[in-house]
């Protein structure tokens, strides 16, 4: 067991806001990624448009920009908005707001193109099948298309969280204080980089581990019922 | 939104650009010698042979590129050997050598995997008629398996080139003023983050775009015996892990 030097605690509060930041990216970034999906396959082009030029600008510039733009980009541009209303002050999103958001930017950019795909993969039929049957529209979708797509959607989905796990160390450049700045910090502490980096490292990927089972358990799950697996 | 402070700010940003090409070819070739030895012992049937390269793999894709970059750049210099070698400190001490170093080890797990995936799909049957042509299990490896696979392999080659290049603005983390570092140091001048990192994005989108279709055109030039197939790394899924 390595020496922590006491800063063990400090580590477990970092691990903590880290899987609180990814949950809630996790969140908004699924209702992006079917507002993107649904924009895509809107019948009004300007929707098909933005929803392009969204997942185009997402996939075009890195994590890393996206979160330093948000962070401080949302401040001179709040700060604009509310000059007008008589507000001088200073303004600014909280590093977890900031960081919750671009991350949640970046998997609602990849997400739309997965859900995209699933809804496809969506037998017509289903739709029209339940549509006969005097269902609602927004029961068709709950009932019906939502848990099939969700099935497909849902390795996709999975490896797009782990990506979004890992890419919550990047908001430590913003000062949130999650596995990578407490580890900063004990480093400044004790001049052990290499302990409190690997430590963060092992942090990790024990988080990638859990939720690696846990997406095979939810995996599992979504194919009850279906034929077992077909030769590859 | 000002222009101006975008058109200013561009000879520098596109300086930062152009370390940015550096850490991302550079690391883009030693990422490749590092995975072909890595996914050749991880298609290994024996498990003395493969746990090593599995291991290796696991770390590098199951934690964060930041976490490496500091294990490298700040972590080694904590063991005293380090710091008082002659060969290893002139390099450690050096960010941009740390992060061709850790950009390397993190992009050569992602293109093992890749690679894994590649040689194991090559045909048995292409495989047996080597052997059965008298050829040897290391001259089929070199002139049957390994080209093959690259072939396979490049849709996904690509897009772990262009998920590097993003990977890449991390360098500003460690004081190296690539695209996003000069960005960074623009901003902390001229108070203007939304029209500089939006400036430093369309160069990211640019290379991106230029990317994406260089290695279109290699796709194209290299599966003139199977045209037809439609082929595109922007049909492949963005990132995969185990």
């Amino acid at each position: 067991m390595p020496d922590l030097s006491g800063f063990e605690h400090q580590l477990l509060l970092g691990l903590w806001m880290t899987i609180r930041l990814a949950l809630t990216a996790l969140a908004i970034g699924l209702v992006l990624g079917l507002a993107g999906a649904a924009a895509m396959a809107a019948p009004v082009a300007p929707l098909r448009w933005l929803a392009r030029a969204y997942t185009t600008i997402i996939r075009g510039i890195p994590e890393l920009l996206v979160v330093l733009l948000i962070y401080f980009g949302s401040s001179v541009l709040l700060m604009r908005l509310a000059r007008p209303l008589g507000y001088t002050g200073y303004i600014e999103l909280s590093p977890f707001v900031a960081g919750a958001v671009a991350l949640a930017l970046t998997f609602g950019g990849y997400a739309s193109e997965v859900f995209r795909g699933a809804f496809q993969a969506v037998p017509v039929g289903q739709a029209e099948a339940a549509q006969a049957l005097g269902m609602g529209r927004i029961a068709i979708f709950f009932r019906i298309v939502l848990p099939q797509a969700w099935r497909i959607a849902l390795p996709g989905l999975g490896n797009l969280f782990l990506v979004l796990m890992k890419d919550t160390a990047l908001v430590s450049v913003i000062g949130l204080e999650e596995i990578m700045r407490k580890a900063q910090f004990a480093t400044g502490a004790t001049k052990e980089p290499f302990t409190f980096y690997l430590a963060a490292a092992v942090l990790y990927l024990g988080l990638t581990i859990v939720s690696m089972s846990l997406l095979a358990w939810m995996e599992r799950r979504a194919n009850r019922g279906m034929p077992r697996a077909r030769a590859s | 939104m000002n222009i101006d402070v975008m058109i200013a700010a561009l000879p520098k940003l596109l300086e930062g650009a152009w370390l940015s090409l550096q850490l991302l070819f550079i690391s883009g070739f030693f990422g490749l010698m590092i995975a072909v030895p890595l996914s050749i012992a991880r298609s290994s049937p024996r498990l003395a042979v493969k746990a090593l390269p599995y291991a290796y793999i696991f770390f590098f894709r199951g934690t964060p590129l930041l976490v490496q970059l500091f294990l490298v750049y700040y972590g080694l210099s904590q063991f005293a050997f380090v710091r008082e070698s002659p060969i290893l400190w002139p390099v450690l001490k050096e960010p941009y050598w740390c992060a061709i170093i850790t950009f390397s080890l993190h992009t050569g797990g992602y293109i093992a995997e890749i690679l894994r995936g590649a040689i194991q799909a090559v045909p048995v049957g292409e495989v047996e008629a080597a052997r059965a042509l008298g050829m040897r299990r290391s001259t089929t490896l070199a002139r049957i398996v390994l080209p093959r696979a690259a072939r396979i392999a490049l849709p996904a080659y690509g897009n772990e080139l262009i998920l590097m290049l993003k990977g890449s603005a991390l360098a500003s983390t460690v004081t190296l003023l690539d695209l996003t570092g000069m960005a960074r140091t623009i901003i902390a001048r001229n108070y203007m983050p939304v029209e500089t990192f939006l400036m430093a994005g369309v160069i990211y989108m640019t290379i991106t775009f230029v990317l994406v279709r260089g290695l279109r055109f290699i796709e194209h030039r290299t599966s003139a015996h199977m045209r037809g197939r439609p082929t595109g790394p922007d049909t492949a899924p963005p990132e995969s892990i185990a």
